[in-house]
């Protein structure tokens, strides 16, 4: 970041002299140090995981949910600054149920992500607002099937397989990567999201955490985005601590080398 | 009453007199306006296709509560299949009679609220006295701004003490309970039969689940005998306190009909020598 104090920073809607935009980019260094959040597309649906840090002792456990829903078919979790997604979630909802009003059947992933990727890149273009502090990822069922996507600060979106955000984002696109995406079975992408998120927690141990799981199937919650029930998230918690006292040693270098790259 | 397929229904006019044709032509249009071009088209001031009665009763375990599946376009049965009562929620069903274009708009009202009711993908919070107290709003709201939708509610269900909750609701937004509840012409002829079973709260401890259920379908008969605009396939739903569960079948016959009388009756359509 060599532009810095050159007061190409300062403003959206400003490129610097070698064609960047840097409040974007800042956006994007809000993201990178917040909690770890992923999403896995599975074959019959999606699952989202996120790691919550403990910032207080104070905070009532089990409460203070980050997963949420746009819809019924629709789940988002998210890294950054949590009240940038809380609007963006409520963009996406009112999304839903415009469309819902007027075409009476419920909106499709692809039609809802072009929808919020327009308004993301929106908040990029003026001077009066600043860039969304977060990366989203978005995912569901629809008649077509499942799709999972993530939007970045600055309104691009891409669809996933797997996908990672948040401050251990390399070491978990490494794990996600090692899997047979998108063949595996939703009950086995709720382990394997919670094996990760245990994972990459790791490198952040001094802070306590928890997990949580939501998931949207064909099969396992016929389509709608619930929280994952209580006997399968006990199953992939003690999964992913067998995991790590499994390949302790070989998985803690491992993911170092991922984060230096 | 005069029989003459061109003339039927109306008073006799050696009786009455020649027959004023204002009175079926009756519109609720003001009247202040000269004639009726000069004034918009108000399409929704009258009900067009319509679903006929829905009763419920109160027995010492729950609800029953039932509505056939006709929609009528005046006196032409124009769908045969239509079911009125809809389940929201866990806990609560909701059976409604009236214009049937308006009772797809409450349905997709009720969708709506199901959808914003989940967002904290917690457990569901809808309970029927929430639902009643909505739907009351959206009535009064409606006749307020004189455009009612037309329609008359009841819901059922379980409130937030998991007690059973009864409720009817019209289109000017006035609600009352009952024992037993009724819209349309089953305020004629269900209320009578089913206030012979349950007159008053102490009665309902009185009625088993079994009795409650024949009696209404006792009063789907005597309403398909009698309600022109009713027919013999009806939504039939179980509320029960203490399994706390809502059951709803649908495509239930009207049984143990008697029809022998018919072949006795002239004097309707042609007129018989």
């Amino acid at each position: 970041m060599t532009s810095i104090g050159t007061g190409y920073d300062l403003s959206n809607s400003v490129f610097s002299p070698d064609g960047r935009n840097f409040q974007v980019e800042y956006a994007s260094k809000a993201v990178e140090n917040s909690g770890t959040s992923l999403g896995i597309k599975c074959n019959d649906g999606v699952v989202f995981a996120t790691e919550k840090i403990i910032t207080s002792k104070l905070l009532a456990p089990g409460k203070n949910k980050r997963i949420q829903s746009i819809d019924r078919h629709v789940g988002v979790v998210y890294s950054g600054l949590i009240p940038d997604g809380r609007h963006f979630v409520n963009r996406g909802r009112d999304e839903a149920q415009s469309f819902k009003s007027i075409y009476k059947e419920p909106i499709g992933l692809e039609g809802l992500i072009s929808k919020l990727g327009y308004y993301v890149q929106a908040y990029t273009c003026y001077n009066s607002v600043r860039p969304f502090g977060i990366n989203a990822i978005v995912g569901g069922v629809d008649e077509t099937g499942p799709h999972l996507y993530m939007v970045e600060p600055s309104g691009v979106y891409w669809g996933y397989q797997g996908t990672a955000t948040g401050k251990g984002r390399q070491a978990a696109k490494a794990e996600l990567e090692k899997l047979d995406l998108p063949n595996i079975s939703a009950r086995d992408a709720v382990k394997e999201a919670a094996r990760i998120i245990h994972l990459v927690h790791e490198d952040n141990k001094d802070k306590d955490y928890e997990l949580e799981i939501t998931w949207v199937s064909t099969s396992e919650t016929d389509g709608i985005h619930k929280v994952v029930p209580a006997d399968l998230f006990a199953e992939a918690k003690k999964y992913a601590e067998e995991a790590e006292a499994g390949s302790d040693s070989d998985s803690d270098s491992d993911s170092d080398e991922e984060m230096e790259s | 009453m005069n029989h003459d397929p061109f003339h039927w229904g109306r008073p006799s006019t050696k009786t009455y007199g020649e027959y004023n044709y204002l009175i079926s032509n009756a519109s609720n249009v003001d009247r202040s306006v000269k004639s009726n071009s000069e004034f918009p088209k108000m399409h929704t001031q009258q009900p067009m296709i319509t679903g006929t009665s829905v009763i419920a009763i109160k027995y010492k375990d729950g609800i029953i509560m039932a509505a056939d599946h006709m929609g009528s376009y005046g006196s032409l049965m124009k769908l045969e299949d239509l079911k009125r009562i809809i389940q929201v929620g866990d806990d609560a069903v909701v059976g409604i009679s009236g214009d049937i274009s308006d009772f797809q708009y409450l349905e997709r009202l009720l969708d709506d609220l199901q959808i914003e009711d989940a967002y904290d993908m917690d457990q569901e919070h809808l309970k029927a006295n929430h639902l009643s107290e909505y739907l009351t709003r959206v009535m009064y709201n409606r006749r307020t701004k004189m455009n009612p939708l037309w329609n008359a509610i009841i819901v059922a269900g379980f409130d937030d003490k998991d007690e059973p909750y009864l409720k009817h609701i019209d289109l000017l937004g006035v609600s009352y309970t009952s024992p037993t509840l009724a819209t349309g012409f089953g305020n004629h002829l269900a209320i009578p039969l089913l206030r012979k079973k349950v007159e008053t709260e102490d009665d309902v401890k009185k009625l088993s689940k079994e009795d409650a259920i024949q009696t209404i379908k006792d009063c789907m008969k005597v309403l398909f005998y009698r309600d022109a605009r009713s027919w013999n396939k009806y939504s039939l739903c179980v509320i029960e306190k203490s399994t706390k569960s809502i059951s709803l079948e649908h495509e239930v016959q009207v049984e143990n009909m008697k029809w022998d009388f018919a072949q006795h009756i002239t004097g309707y359509g042609v007129p018989q020598l």
